[in-house]
């Protein structure tokens, strides 16, 4: 029988943590992080896990750990958060490069300065082309499920590739929400043991293997960034596959995105992480009023499943895309705006696209925000305005 | 395990190891790095008394010693560093533009 707990988002990673039991999770203890190493710490001491549990003076030195430690063949966890991850970030493409499985889970908060602790995915958006799958969760139960799956993503030999699991901080992090829990046994027979693949482990003294050399003054490196291309080409099916086993080992199922209210539509929103809770329940008024409009949330941003999600947006006459952080291009809108619009330039019908940025910094996407959002989409004229528009939601202007 | 990997110059990047690993121990003989040298370490064997200090030194194993006796530079993978002439305390070793030499 599945558990059902009442646990705050931080607890459902660690929850997770617990039944991966990782052989090394190596971490700093202190803020930027989160109370998911806290809740973590307490399995290590009480002797719940067998976790070699490693207190390290710095992000960047919590990943350079877990990059050994995976290198050397372990199942290795971290997580982070906001400027813990800026810390990271030359091991992150270091993990990455090197093919490492190493899951962590990052608390998406904004980045200085201003100094401010609060939600936006300004950490994460950044590190989107360091090599790292990235997964995002609505809510506690989605972290969880995407943590489990992240281990068997990441060590799958097709991929072989880090994982990181992104989730809202404070709003999920710190909220109580309701999780279901797999079964231990369960949990653990979808997770497997961890094979290191023959020949790619240091502490294999009878394949001796060397890691992380230099490529040579005209080396291989472009060859080795190539081939990292093709291991996120190829996580796409193995994301399906893997979220397809999990809905029978679980009973929820898991795919590039989730869709609500898209039959029939005209008016597609897309957003990532706990923004689509209020925007659901926003457009689940506006839908018994007779709207057309319905909502796609991403999971999977890398790799980025460009093809299906030209195909499924071309569908729509508009597209508003949601976006809690910004590329300070000079007003160009949000990262997973430009991505969409990039995917939907090769479609011969190309919906509408219209960006609205919210929530940096913590700032409240309210139901209120959203309808307004919502009423300005419906009194958009049919001619597209000639450069995207961006919209700030939220913002004292 | 034996590695081979001639020919890796050319090899198209679906053939590389996972992240490059080393797949085999040793393998750094196999990269020739005497073409980074700009200068190269000159032996002249008359004023040499092999006290290695030039072996020890040498961060690339480049000082071939043979019989105990020093033998020469492996100019296949010496980096001209440098560090070798510097710490021949009987000038037997001078670092010489790698254009004057070459042939």
């Amino acid at each position: 029988m599945p558990r059902i707990l009442a646990i705050v988002g931080t607890d459902a990673a660690a929850e997770a943590m617990r039944q991966i039991d990782p052989e090394v999770v190596a971490v700093y203890p202190i803020t930027p992080q989160t109370a998911v190493v806290e809740k973590f710490a307490e399995y290590v001491a009480d002797g719940v896990v067998n976790t070699e549990m490693i207190n390290v003076e710095s992000e960047h030195s919590a990943m350079s750990a877990c990059i050994g430690a995976a290198a050397a063949g372990g199942r290795v966890m971290t997580a982070t958060s906001s400027q813990g991850l800026a810390l990271m970030w030359e091991e992150l493409y270091v993990a990455a490069g090197l093919r490492l499985p190493i899951v962590m889970t990052n608390v998406n908060r904004s980045l200085s300065a201003p100094i401010n602790i609060h939600c936006d995915h300004s950490d994460s958006m950044g590190a989107r082309d360091s090599g790292w799958i990235q997964l995002y969760s609505e809510n506690a139960q989605e972290l969880y499920d995407n943590l489990l799956q992240a281990v068997r993503i990441a060590e799958h030999p097709e991929v072989r590739l880090p994982v990181m699991v992104c989730v809202d901080g404070f709003i999920i992090s710190h909220a109580i929400d309701r999780v279901e829990v797999l079964d231990d046994d369960r949990a653990r027979a979808f997770l497997g043991d961890y094979v290191s693949l023959p020949g790619y482990s240091l502490l294999d003294a009878a394949q001796p293997v060397s890691i992380g050399m230099f490529d040579g003054l005209y080396g291989y490196y472009y060859e080795a960034k190539r081939a990292q291309e093709e291991a996120m080409a190829r996580a796409l099916t193995v994301i399906k596959e893997i979220g397809e086993e999990y809905r029978q080992v679980s009973g929820r199922g898991y795919g590039f995105w989730e869709e609500y209210g898209l039959e029939g539509a005209e008016t597609c929103v897309v957003a990532l992480n706990s923004a689509c809770g209020t925007i659901r329940s926003r457009l689940k008024e506006w839908r018994a009023r007779g709207a057309k409009i319905g909502l796609l949330k991403l999971r999977v941003f890398r790799p980025w499943p460009g093809e299906e999600l030209a195909r499924r947006l071309a569908e729509f006459k508009t597209v508003a895309v949601f976006d809690r952080a910004v590329t300070l291009a000079g007003g160009k809108g949000g990262p997973l705006c430009g991505e969409i619009a990039a995917t939907l330039y090769g479609q011969a019908h190309r919906p509408r696209l219209v960006n609205y940025v919210y929530g940096l910094g913590g700032r409240d996407l309210t139901q209120a925000l959203v309808d307004q959002a919502l009423e300005e989409l419906a009194a958009m004229p049919a001619v597209p305005e000639p450069m995207l528009p961006v919209r700030y939601l939220g913002l004292h202007a | 395990m034996k590695w081979e990997i001639g020919g890796i110059e050319t090899w198209p990047w679906s053939r590389h190891p996972l992240g490059l690993a080393g797949l085999a121990p040793g393998n750094s003989v196999l990269v020739r790095t005497g073409n980074w040298r700009s200068q190269r370490p000159v032996w002249e064997k008359e004023r040499c008394n092999s006290c290695l200090l030039c072996f020890i030194f040498c961060p690339d194993a480049a000082v071939v010693v043979k019989e105990g006796k020093m033998a020469g530079i492996d100019y296949e993978h010496c980096k001209g560093c440098g560090i070798c002439a510097t710490e021949c305390g009987r000038k037997a070793l001078r670092l010489v533009d790698e254009h004057l030499v070459q042939e």
